[in-house]
């Protein structure tokens, strides 16, 4: 089973934080695929699915910021009515806890991944065989 | 290399730092009368203060009579601005420096030849106790100029006869590049400024281990045992500390010997007492309180019973080097910068001790105290470091609490911590800015 690396920055919550990121990204032709932002008590932790994931890590700690890479499961849905539906009831059936989840739309009206967060990724690995759930792959997050 | 460096401590003057202390009383008692009387004959300050408390200097008969001596604040200094608390003539003075004036004039101290030779002495002293000797390379990042700092420093270094790299404050990548080119082996300098030369060389992949760097005196500002053990831990040094004030001569007033187990006061030059800042009370010993320093053997500007609102204890039981000078605390608050918060007194010392008592979180830290519907806020604002970074918000939330948390237990009330971004809050090259009060009162 295959899985994609996203990268989590820390952040405070204040006007051009966010901007300063996207513009370290957008400098180094990074592009970004996917992105979900949680924030709480004045702070908060920005997510991003890129397609050259350890330049992006590299510039990021160059500009200062505190950043780190894990790995999601990106796991194909039907972009059309029920497809979001259709995986979620599968990642229930089989007992896994999505801890946070954002969407990358690969092909508008045709293709898009649910990227879920978990706790424990080899478990819910071992969970999720033979599920009949289609996985993106790092092959297919880099540039093309 | 931290046993070295205890190895390479030295008594500088054997016969004044371990003088039986009877022996000590007897000289500080005859000093201290020739002071009094010295004063009040050069100083109409004095001589009109002891006539309004009704003393005359012959009514000093033992040492304890120094407490009908009334105390001297720098707000008294400063309406002598600039020479008016000299005690002989201009043509005796040889150097000048001040305070720093950040609250208003600075307070001005006058040095004859012969305090430039006590200064001397008692940096020697203080320099040796970090090992100094004429082999040693000793880096002088205080301040050269009006500051105390940087004179007070190089004069110590010359007496010993180390070589001394008059390198003053700032240009920290200099800073660096001669510490590994000279092969430093003592630093002087404020403990926030070593932890932020760490923090520059580690950038620049300099390891900190491969310098030649044995010990170093810090001081000038307040610090705590954690960050000793951060700068001992990350420069792998021997971490002293110094203590000193410009109204009683700069640095060189007490030093920490290796056992540290408090600052050594060269007594028979400044004689010490804690008093409470309240009462204005003589406390006993080992008791905290402020610290009341007068000089006994000063020419240019003697100083009878000087606030000096910085907060420790005093301690005489022996210490395991040989010296029998008094040991104070290191200094744990200010009676003035004290914070009132809600009623109850706060020193930015607890919550500092607090922070740093947590794995994970670099010193760097700021307190900001706000009034917002007549309530006192403080919010503490930490820098997020790698350490303690997860990709996991709840985790960073759970940590912002656990910080709140042990704050609330160090302080005894709630504040706010706020989590921000590393190496946002200001660095400084002299003393760290902690706290900042918007309260209008």
């Amino acid at each position: 089973m295959e899985k994609v690396q996203q990268l989590s920055i820390f952040a405070e919550n204040r006007p051009g934080r966010l901007e300063k990121i996207t513009r370290v990204l957008g400098e180094n032709g990074i592009n970004i695929l996917a992105t979900a932002i949680v924030s709480t008590n004045g702070f908060g932790v920005i997510k991003f699915m890129v397609d050259k994931c350890d330049l992006a890590l590299a510039k990021l700690r160059e500009a200062g910021f505190t950043v780190s890479l894990s790995e999601v499961l990106a796991i194909e849905m039907k972009d059309k009515p029920g497809g979001l539906h259709d995986v979620v009831q599968i990642l229930s059936e089989k007992g896994v806890n999505i801890e946070n989840a954002s969407v990358y739309v690969a092909e508008s009206r045709k293709r898009a991944y649910l990227l879920v967060e978990v706790k424990d990724i080899e478990k819910a690995k071992q969970q999720l065989k033979n599920s009949g759930l289609t996985f993106l792959g790092a092959k297919q997050q880099a540039p093309a | 290399m931290k046993k070295a460096a205890k190895e390479n401590s030295m008594i500088w003057n054997k016969q004044a730092e371990c003088m039986p202390a009877g022996e000590r009383r007897s000289l500080q008692l005859a000093r201290l009368k020739a002071a009094v009387k010295r004063t009040c004959d050069a100083v109409p300050f004095y001589r009109k203060r002891f006539g309004d408390a009704k003393i005359k200097p012959d009514d000093i008969k033992t040492l304890d009579d120094i407490r009908r001596i009334p105390f001297i604040t720098k707000a008294e200094l400063r309406e002598g601005y600039p020479f008016n608390m000299f005690a002989v003539p201009m043509e005796k003075i040889v150097e000048v420096h001040t305070s720093s004036g950040t609250t208003g004039k600075p307070v001005v101290t006058g040095y004859t030849r012969n305090d430039i030779d006590l200064w001397s002495e008692v940096m020697a002293r203080a320099l040796s106790m970090a090992g100094a000797t004429e082999k040693s390379i000793i880096q002088n990042c205080y301040g050269y100029g009006l500051f105390t700092g940087g004179l007070g420093v190089h004069y110590g270094a010359h007496r010993i006869g180390s070589t001394v790299v008059p390198i003053s404050a700032g240009n920290t990548k200099r800073q660096i590049d001669i510490m590994l080119d000279f092969q430093t082996t003592i630093i002087a300098c404020t403990p926030s400024y070593a932890l932020y030369l760490a923090e520059v060389a580690e950038e620049q992949g300099i390891d900190l281990k491969k310098l030649s760097l044995k010990a170093g005196c810090f001081g000038a500002e307040m610090w705590t045992e954690q960050i000793r053990t951060e700068i001992e831990k990350r420069f792998h040094i021997l971490a002293l500390n110094i203590y000193g004030l410009t109204e009683i001569i700069g640095p060189g007033v007490a030093h920490e010997c290796p056992e540290k187990c408090g600052l050594h006061i060269f007594e028979d030059h400044f004689y010490p007492e804690i008093i409470s800042p309240e009462t204005l009370e003589l406390l006993p010993e080992g008791e905290k309180g402020e610290l009341v320093l007068s000089t006994l053997t000063r020419e240019g500007i003697p100083m009878l019973r000087f606030r000096t609102r910085d907060i420790t204890a005093l301690h005489r039981e022996p210490c395991a080097c040989g010296r029998t000078l008094v040991r104070m605390e290191r200094i744990t608050g200010r009676s003035d910068d004290m914070l009132k918060i809600r009623g109850v007194l706060v020193f930015p010392y607890q919550i500092e001790k607090a922070l740093l008592e947590m794995k994970g979180i670099e010193p760097h830290y700021q307190i900001i105290v706000t009034r917002e519907h007549h309530l006192d806020e403080i919010e503490v604002q930490v820098e997020m470091s790698k350490k303690l970074f997860s990709d996991e918000i709840r985790k960073i939330e759970e940590l912002r609490r656990k910080i709140e948390k042990k704050i609330e237990e160090a302080i005894g009330l709630r504040a706010k911590v706020l989590l921000v971004e590393p190496k946002s809050l200001p660095r400084s090259e002299g003393k760290a800015k902690r706290v900042v009060d918007k309260r209008q009162l």
